[in-house]
């Protein structure tokens, strides 16, 4: 455990408010990470819930502890609360926290537009989960194909909450990517060039503009979807002259750069924490970023591969059998990179180094299988199989949130002042390592043995009972290494804060303020020099920059109109599922909300 | 006032005002959002109909569309560029008649398209073809109906300019910016519409 040897500033009196209206209007952006990161977490919780109903469905041949209704809205659930309410939220708490503390600016760069994202993005995840008390959640899946989501097949409101819900969590992703995109590109100290930027900072910048790009399609076709459901329109019904591949089109053009979305803050992560417990700079700085970019660029090539067995035609299938296969090459590139940083480094085997290194070998099963099932013949073979599902889950379970608990254990001490205990989150780490791959691996021989998803139960004599129990058995052990991660954050948050600046001797800017960080986060704007400017500073004898006494730190007030014009999105939304005239009331709440905000003094 | 200089202000990294850098981005995503509705319509474009109307007549593009009517409303768009230019001019030298003068042409000229637009819907109404008569209706209304929310929320963007250039403080040293904001909003619209008219009303199916 790395007790810092340089002057320890110890947290003094905090000189926030405290009080909750002081978190409803708050517009800081280490505050709306909090409560990005916490509400996350929580929702990871309700879809691990899910999850394990599921599984507990599964465990033995004709299973019945739930019925075949609520098992199709629980997988639908499932994947809609860990990728919209889980993942992307959690990736979104370290962006708020991180991001303006490792570009070294004060805030981002637009406060009230962060607290309205995060407040929109509350409300819709309450309005979608909110779903499972009027009548059931979205029964569809969260791909929610055509037309099995037309009022015929779904009469009831499932889908409705689902079109509604998930609008609602794009305007709030929306505003965050276009926050960030402009807070990366605009608001960096001086001296940090863009290729000076952290490599997560990089990773958050390219998820902004998949975002910004690939949210527009997917209000279409959900905007489609409505009208088709309520507003006599026939795009997606086939009966209506309409075309149910269009909304698979539309979907998966956004759903495939969604996945990069899911993927790359872990990727961001890994470069941040590898290179920190290898004592090393990063290997291939500049090829990881290309290869991001490439990454993200190539996501806007590939979305048909979600649909090799609709028909394509053979050179439409070979075009995206080509994209789909290049990924695999700046994906290889990073993982090469990864490693390379750690030959010959002085690794230091923390909880966080854990999570990263096996964040590189469980990410790489997924990512093979995924180039496997490139090749439209045998994604034919597997499709709709649990060989998928093994799939999917590598790469989000065994990539991303592997990743995020390494920046978990790495940021902690930089977030709360207080250190995670090491014991037990080896523990953590060791439980949810063999349980992740208790569940996952057997689901290829599942799916090679011809198990299909998405299906409630199933016959014994198939071969398929071993391991399906043997992956119940692997969830319950995923449960216990959550309850331990949990018992541990409540276990260290009861502590002293007694976290150093830079407790573990990282390179990055974040690292130079106290732990946590000030309000106004930096007492001087730092002055970069370096890719790594602490190392540098530190190897080159240059001492952080004395605030100048007087210095006025000017600081956004607090303000309540975020939270106001969330409602009225609320309001907007709730319309179409209860009475249009809900949706007009809504437009006023907006439009005033727009207005007190932008007469509101800032200054 | 030595404590008053030292007030950090934010400086960005590229020049460009962060609030210009959030509109350019903004309207990248907007691209992206007609171009989902304009492929949708395109996948559509020529599909055969069988619907018709009392009077027989196929509800095809060719039978509907009022070229000559609609020239007049895109020439009324087009217009209200020019005049958006002169008020973001007008607010940059800080002329302020001019600007409160050419922002309210804006929002007249505005007015005017959305008026055409209600005009054309409802004598298609009439004519018998609405959203759920064809996939020509469905993707027209859904096209151009979203372009005409947009035109709508710009008028209402320009008329809170414009009132709140009436108070005291009129809109304060950065009068330029907003006004300049509001522009880039407004040409991107426009610019949606000569992509729109070109695509459904000038090629022929």
């Amino acid at each position: 455990m790395a007790t810092a040897a340089e002057t320890i500033a110890l947290p003094t009196e905090s000189a926030y408010e405290s009080g909750i209206w002081s978190w409803i209007t708050t517009v800081d952006h280490k505050r709306i990470g909090t409560l990005y990161a916490v509400t996350g977490f929580i929702f990871f919780l309700v879809g691990g819930f899910e999850a394990m109903l599921i599984r507990a469905q599964l465990a033995v041949p004709n299973g019945t502890v739930i019925d075949a209704s609520l098992y199709n809205q629980l997988f639908g659930m499932h994947a809609l609360t860990m990728i919209f309410l889980a993942v992307m939220p959690m990736g979104a708490g370290f962006f708020n926290y991180m991001i303006p503390l490792m570009i070294g600016a004060r805030d981002v760069a637009f406060p009230r537009l962060n607290a309205l994202s995060y407040w929109i993005f509350l409300f819709g995840a309450l309005l979608l989960t909110s779903s499972v008390l009027f009548g059931g959640g979205p029964d569809a899946g969260w791909f929610a194909y055509a037309p099995l989501t037309s009022e015929q097949f779904s009469p009831g409101r499932n889908m409705d909450f689902y079109v509604l819900g998930i609008l609602t969590l794009g305007v709030s992703s929306m505003a965050a990517a276009l926050n960030f995109a402009v807070t990366i590109i605009n608001m960096r100290a001086p001296g940090m060039m863009m290729m000076r930027l952290p490599v997560f900072v990089w990773m958050t910048l390219i998820i902004s503009f998949l975002l910004i790009l690939a949210l527009p399609p997917l209000t279409v076709a959900l905007t489609q979807l409505l009208f088709d459901r309520h507003y006599t329109t026939h795009f997606l019904d086939p009966n209506g002259g309409g075309d149910p591949l269009l909304w698979q089109h539309l979907f998966w053009t956004f759903g495939h750069p969604e996945v990069y979305v899911l993927i790359l803050p872990a990727m961001g992560i890994v470069s941040e924490t590898l290179p920190v417990f290898s004592k090393k700079p990063l290997f291939g700085y500049r090829a990881i970023v290309f290869s991001g970019i490439a990454i993200g660029f190539l996501g806007w090539a590939v979305w048909a591969h979600h649909m090799y067995t609709t028909g394509l035609g053979p050179v439409q299938q070979s075009i995206f059998a080509g994209t789909t296969m290049t990924i695999g090459i700046p994906t290889g590139i990073k993982i090469f990179n990864w490693m390379a940083t750690m030959y010959g480094g002085s690794i230091r085997f923390t909880t966080s180094m854990y999570f990263a290194v096996s964040f590189l070998a469980t990410f790489t099963i997924g990512g093979i299988s995924g180039v496997m099932h490139a090749s439209p013949p045998i994604d034919t073979q597997q499709q709709d199989t649990y060989w998928v599902v093994a799939h999917l889950h590598y790469v989000l379970m065994g990539g991303a949130v592997m990743g995020i608990f390494s920046g978990i254990y790495y940021w902690f001490p930089k977030m709360t002042g207080r250190f995670l205990d090491e014991g037990l989150g080896k523990l953590h780490f060791w439980l949810f390592f063999i349980g992740m791959n208790m569940t996952f691996f057997p689901m290829h021989f599942l799916g090679t043995a011809g198990m299909p998803r998405r299906i409630y139960t199933y016959d014994s004599g198939l071969g398929w009972d071993f391991w399906n129990m043997f992956a119940t058995i692997g969830s319950l052990v995923i449960t216990v290494a959550l309850l331990v991660f949990i018992f541990n954050f409540f276990r260290s948050m009861r502590t002293e804060p007694n976290a150093p600046n830079n407790p573990w001797n990282a390179p990055g800017l974040e690292w130079a303020t106290s732990s946590p960080p000030p309000e106004h986060d930096f007492d001087v704007i730092p002055e970069v020099r370096d890719r790594d400017p602490l190392w540098y500073d530190r190897d080159n004898g240059h001492a952080p920059a004395e605030p100048v006494p007087g210095t006025h730190i000017h600081l956004p007030p607090p303000s309540y109109y975020p939270i106001l014009m969330a409602l009225g999105t609320l309001l907007l939304a709730v319309g179409p599922l209860t009475h249009l005239a809900i949706t007009a009331l809504g437009i006023p709440v907006i439009i005033y909300s727009i207005w007190g905000w932008a007469l509101e003094p800032t200054d | 006032m030595a404590a008053a200089a030292q007030i950090e202000h934010h400086a960005s990294s590229t020049g460009t005002d962060n609030r210009k850098l959030l509109m350019w981005i903004f309207l990248g995503s907007e691209c992206l959002f007609f171009g989902s509705l304009l492929a949708t319509y395109l996948i559509f474009k020529g599909e055969p109909t069988t619907a018709t109307n009392d009077h027989g007549l196929l509800m095809i593009p060719a039978n509907l569309l009022d070229i000559p009517l609609t020239s007049q409303s895109t020439f009324v768009l087009l217009m209200s560029s020019l005049t958006m230019v002169l008020a973001v001019y007008g607010a940059q030298t800080n002329r302020l008649k001019m600007m409160k003068l050419w922002l309210l042409a804006t929002i007249v000229l505005g007015l005017i398209f959305i008026g055409y637009q209600v005009f054309e819907f409802t004598t298609f109404g009439n004519e018998g073809l609405n959203p759920s008569t064809n996939q020509f209706g469905a993707s027209f209304f859904l096209l151009t109906g979203f372009h005409g929310v947009h035109v709508g929320i710009g008028v209402l963007y320009l008329g809170s300019l414009l009132l709140a250039s009436f108070r005291r403080t009129g809109l304060g040293p950065e009068a330029g910016v907003h006004v300049e904001l509001a522009g880039l909003y407004w040409h991107f619209v426009d610019i949606v519409w000569i992509v729109l008219f070109t695509v459904i009303y000038l090629i022929p199916a």
